[in-house]
């Protein structure tokens, strides 16, 4: 797959969550603060995005703490580039949108 | 208070499964454990709980990565686990787009093949041998190729939803 591919809502609010290190109940909360309570990731389907980012290399796991059983993810530089370009590309569509419909 | 409910569900009705156990948790039964065709309830307050359930191999991280975000394991059931959390805790999906529910009804699929494929395998190999009871393996992988369809339908309506959204 082409990483040009537009992502997911889902996929884009996680690597937006995770620009500060987190876990995952962090994302879930701070997806649904982030979208006014729009989005709602639920844990299976996070779990499941979770394991396929850290695949491909746009997110990574971070060393489990003593004391601290949840793990943290943070964001790669290469994750930060794909956000950065969805940003663009998004922009382009409301651009658009707010062109064409006044 | 406790009490055990012996009933079953087709595997492509694991949504109607879903729905049952949760009207149980609406009426003041929340599911404490699982058996085979058989449900434990205990009681609760009406609608204190939510519960879900789905296919899932054993999997250790998943199950504390649920528990972190306030969830509890239930039980498993074959391939099938079961979650409950409180409703003070906030909603409770598993699955919360297309892609994911696509991916489960998959995981199911693989499960009904691989099963299926096996019975299908035996029944024939078995039709030959003096016992002659290869029927009740065919007979087996009929109905788990007819569950597959069921699956492969709900799949297919989804895919077609995915193909305008998301």
């Amino acid at each position: 797959m082409p990483d040009s591919l537009a992502l997911t809502e889902s996929t884009y609010y996680i690597l937006l969550a995770l620009h500060t290190p987190q876990h995952g109940y962090g994302i879930m909360q701070q997806t649904e603060a982030l979208s006014g309570g729009r989005v709602r990731l639920a844990a299976g389907t996070l779990y499941g995005a979770l394991n396929a980012l850290c695949d491909k290399g746009w997110i990574l796991p971070l060393p489990v703490e003593d004391g601290s059983r949840r793990k943290e993810y943070k964001l790669t530089e290469k994750g930060l580039q794909v956000l950065r370009t969805e940003v663009k590309r998004l922009r382009e569509l409301a651009d658009n949108g707010e062109r064409i419909l006044g | 208070m406790e009490k055990t409910i012996r009933k079953w569900f087709m595997v492509w009705d694991f949504e109607k499964e879903e729905e049952w156990l949760n009207e149980m948790a609406l009426s003041g039964w929340v599911l404490d454990g699982v058996g085979f065709c058989s449900y434990h309830f205990s009681r609760c307050e009406p609608g204190e709980y939510t519960v879900r359930l789905e296919m899932h191999p054993q999997d250790e991280p998943y199950l504390q990565f649920m528990r972190d975000t306030g969830a509890e394991y239930v039980g498993r059931m074959l391939q099938w686990i079961y979650f409950r959390k409180k409703t003070t805790e906030g909603s409770f999906d598993l699955f919360s787009d297309i892609d994911s529910r696509i991916a489960h009804l998959n995981k199911i699929g693989r499960m009904l093949s691989l099963v299926g494929a096996a019975n299908l395998i035996i029944g024939m190999a078995n039709t030959f041998s003096p016992a002659r009871l290869g029927w009740v393996n065919l007979l087996c992988a009929t109905l788990l190729m007819y569950a597959l369809g069921r699956i492969h339908g709900k799949k297919e309506a989804l895919e077609k939803e995915r193909r305008l959204h998301e």
